[in-house]
């Protein structure tokens, strides 16, 4: 069973351990400038790449304003479609509500198509906990799962593993699982894809239920889409007889013609490619073809608290592409796990705190985890503008006061009172002009040891510039 | 033209050659520069650490210090970034929490008239050879805001180029952020520090005897790590680049 991310450390003590993990920094380094430099090739080919991205931040906002409209809409859709609309309000409920599902076709096995809403609720273990196995059928996803491991990417789940590493956990663990791999594997790419798609075959062949999420839900016709690249999805959506969908409420775009955008945004920002291998678009259920049983789940799980916040919101226009992972410094760097939830990067850091609240240290740090240096905001086919976000939800932190909040909020408040009377700055900084042979290079202390632990301080100049200006411009 | 001069707290304390070069530079080129003692600082340590209220004062007092003047000019892109991008922000805010429209008219009165050094160069005096000297070679780190909130693009880059003697070398991986990002370097240390490090590679790998920038707090991060590491390169800001001439060159 795949691992999760209960009792994680906050964002530092998380990302201290992977900044001196020198094989995940090379592994992380390495998939993400390949995959950011073929995505700049493919955006820069669509001559009306802003404009796509203007249109797919007002639909997504267009829809949000109205969503209790739309998803209403969606429920009457499915149901006229011979779906079955169920609402969720938090992971328990929707983990019960899958279970029950299952349980009731007799079955104690599900197939599943990579979604994260699934994986935000924890589904696989709840399931697991009433004697069902959830197999994972994602290439990414099932080294995770074979692996005993926890995602660190939204996209490419295995991104921190490396070939020989994904050799060693398919020839140890498929034979636990199902089919197991073939003798004498061997690290090259073809031949790990052919023991994948060897294990997973059976199991598509054989699963009666299969498990998804969905990339958008079209209102007006109740149709649900899956946008993919290894074609698992499409046997996962079409081979079972029940097909059970989790679906985040976020996720409603009105009509077709929505999609006309996102089709084009989605595969260029997340994979490079001109238009993803498979998108697969199931409304209902059809006589004699696919699923005869189809039912939607649909989760809130802190969607609608996040929706209530005016300046938050934005992070639910986010369609999971994954190019602000990409080309973050600080992903790069820390590697997913230390974001401590199936979101990591920038969107995680505005969205995982949102979902959850900022009670735990972890989720009160990830507010934290960035630079703002604004590569995120650059590249989001949606424009959420990520560091606007992460400041506000600081404010957030700050206000609450945790855990070293109190201390430097008292320092701030200090440091304003000092700001806002510049004689007393000016009489502080000529101090400390004066001190200057006194001041030491490295420092004791919260924060100024941190800062001197690999860097020196700045040398004191003889004068502060006021008063250079006063002596000799005055 | 009635110009001030928006040297910031960390030039005023720390750099303060900075901005003494800045003065120097704009003076040559035939602007009266005024240096306003009212001002401090403009929020954006508070600001972006979460503190958004403590910062109105700060919007307040940077309108008062520079009313009057024709043009606001700074040698930190930073700085600029949060005149622009965030006064506004928290001017609405204001409003909407029932504190008054001081900070959002201190916004808009701030706002079209503040210029990152570079900008007014370029843009309002149409310069880019402004006569420097500085027969060195020089590798160019755009910051962040400078680059991605304020879209300076080619404008640091036309006025090196311009420098008599200077040798303008690439920096591999320029546009990466360099890993001070104000409190995250003293909250992500060492996230903070593998980000410095990657950018010391790079611009060590250059070759160059300085690696400049136009914002002092970036300079701050890496000056300190060249230091700690011995390493034949030194931070310096643009503005001390430009200016050095033939008769005063750069110290
Ligand atoms: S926040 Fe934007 S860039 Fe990041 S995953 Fe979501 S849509 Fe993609």
């Amino acid at each position: 069973m795949s691992g999760t991310f209960v009792g994680m450390p906050a964002f530092p003590k998380a990302a201290h351990d992977a900044v001196r993990d020198t094989t995940l920094r090379a592994n992380l380094r390495h998939a993400t400038h390949t995959i950011r430099d073929k995505r700049a090739v493919a955006v820069a080919e669509l001559a009306d790449w802003a404009a796509l991205r203007e249109a797919g931040r007002q639909i997504k906002d267009r829809t949000l304003h109205h969503l209790d409209a739309y998803l209403v809409q969606l429920e009457e859709a499915v149901t006229a479609a011979g779906g079955t609309v169920h609402w969720a309000s938090d992971a328990a409920e929707a983990n019960r509500i899958v279970a029950d599902l299952v349980k009731a076709t007799g079955e104690t096995e599900v197939v599943k198509v990579k979604s994260m809403a699934t994986q935000e609720i924890g589904l696989n273990e709840a399931l697991e906990a009433e004697g069902i196995r959830a197999y994972e059928t994602d290439l990414a996803e099932l080294i995770v799962q074979l692996g005993e491991d926890r995602p660190s990417h939204i996209l490419v789940p295995a991104i921190h593993r490396n070939r020989g590493e994904i050799r060693d956990i398919f020839a140890s663990e498929m034979g636990e699982w199902g089919r197991p791999a073939p003798d004498g594997l061997t690290d090259r790419p073809a031949e790990l894809a052919e023991a994948a798609r060897l294990h997973l075959r059976e199991k598509f062949l054989r699963a009666k239920v299969g498990v998804s999420g969905a990339n958008f839900m079209v209102a007006e016709t109740g149709t649900l889409v899956v946008v993919e690249s290894e074609g698992n999805g499409r046997m996962c959506l079409t081979l079972p007889e029940t097909l059970i969908s989790v679906v985040g409420i976020e996720k409603v775009v009105p009509t077709w013609r929505d999609l006309e955008v996102f089709l084009q945004t989605l595969p260029r920002s997340s994979t490079a490619e001109r238009m993803n291998p498979y998108t697969s678009m199931w409304t209902g259920t059809t006589d004699a073809d696919g699923p005869t049983a189809f039912h939607l789940v649909l989760l809130d799980n802190g969607r609608t608290d996040t929706l209530a916040d005016e300046v938050g919101r934005q992070a639910l226009r986010c369609i999971r592409c994954s190019a602000c992972l990409n080309v973050c410094p600080v992903y790069e760097r820390a590697g997913g796990h230390a974001y401590g939830s199936v979101y990591p990067g920038p969107i995680g850091a505005i969205l995982t705190p949102q979902l959850r609240g900022t009670r735990s240290e972890l989720d009160a740090s990830l507010p934290y985890a960035s630079s703002l240096c604004g590569a995120c905001y650059d590249v989001c086919p949606v424009a959420i503008d990520i560091p606007e976000v992460l400041v506000h939800l600081r404010e957030k932190v700050a206000e609450r006061g945790g855990p070293g909040h109190r201390l430097e909020k008292a320092a701030v408040k200090a440091a304003a009172w000092v700001l806002d009377h510049p004689a007393a700055l000016a009489a502080g900084e000529r101090l400390a002009s004066r001190t200057r042979a006194l001041h030491p290079k490295r420092l004791p202390g919260p924060g100024a040891s941190q800062w001197t632990e690999s860097r020196d301080l700045p040398e004191m100049p003889a004068e502060p510039f006021r008063d250079w200006w006063k002596r000799n411009r005055t | 033209m009635r110009v001030a001069l928006f040297a910031t707290c960390v030039n005023d304390a720390v750099h303060p050659a900075t901005a003494v070069a800045t003065v120097r530079l704009l003076e040559r080129l035939g602007v009266t520069v005024d240096f306003p003692a009212a001002q401090t600082c403009c929020g954006q340590p508070q600001y972006n650490t979460g503190y958004r209220r403590e910062t109105e004062p700060l919007v307040r007092r940077m309108a008062r210090a520079f009313e009057g003047y024709d043009h606001v000019v700074t040698p930190s892109g930073s700085c600029v970034a949060m005149v622009r991008d965030n006064y506004p922000r928290i001017g609405r805010k204001a409003q909407a929490e029932g504190r008054g429209d001081a900070p959002a008219e201190a916004a808009s009165s701030l706002v079209p008239r503040t210029y990152e050094l570079t900008e007014f160069l370029v843009d309002v005096l149409e310069v880019t050879d402004v006569g420097a000297y500085f027969p060195h070679r020089v590798t160019y780190h755009p910051s962040c805001h400078g680059l991605r909130v304020l879209g300076l693009g080619e404008r640091p880059r036309r006025l090196l180029e311009a420098v008599k003697g200077l040798e303008l070398v690439e920096l591999p991986g320029a546009e990466e952020c360099c890993g001070f990002g104000g409190t995250f370097a003293v909250k992500n240390p060492d996230v903070s520090a593998a980000m410095g490090a990657d950018k010391l590679r790079n611009s060590l790998s250059t070759g160059a005897e300085f690696l400049c920038g136009a914002d002092n707090s970036c300079l701050m991060h890496l000056g300190g790590m060249l230091r700690r590491q011995d390493a034949p390169q030194r931070v310096l800001h643009l503005a001390e680049i430009l200016a050095s001439t033939e008769e005063e060159p750069f110290a």
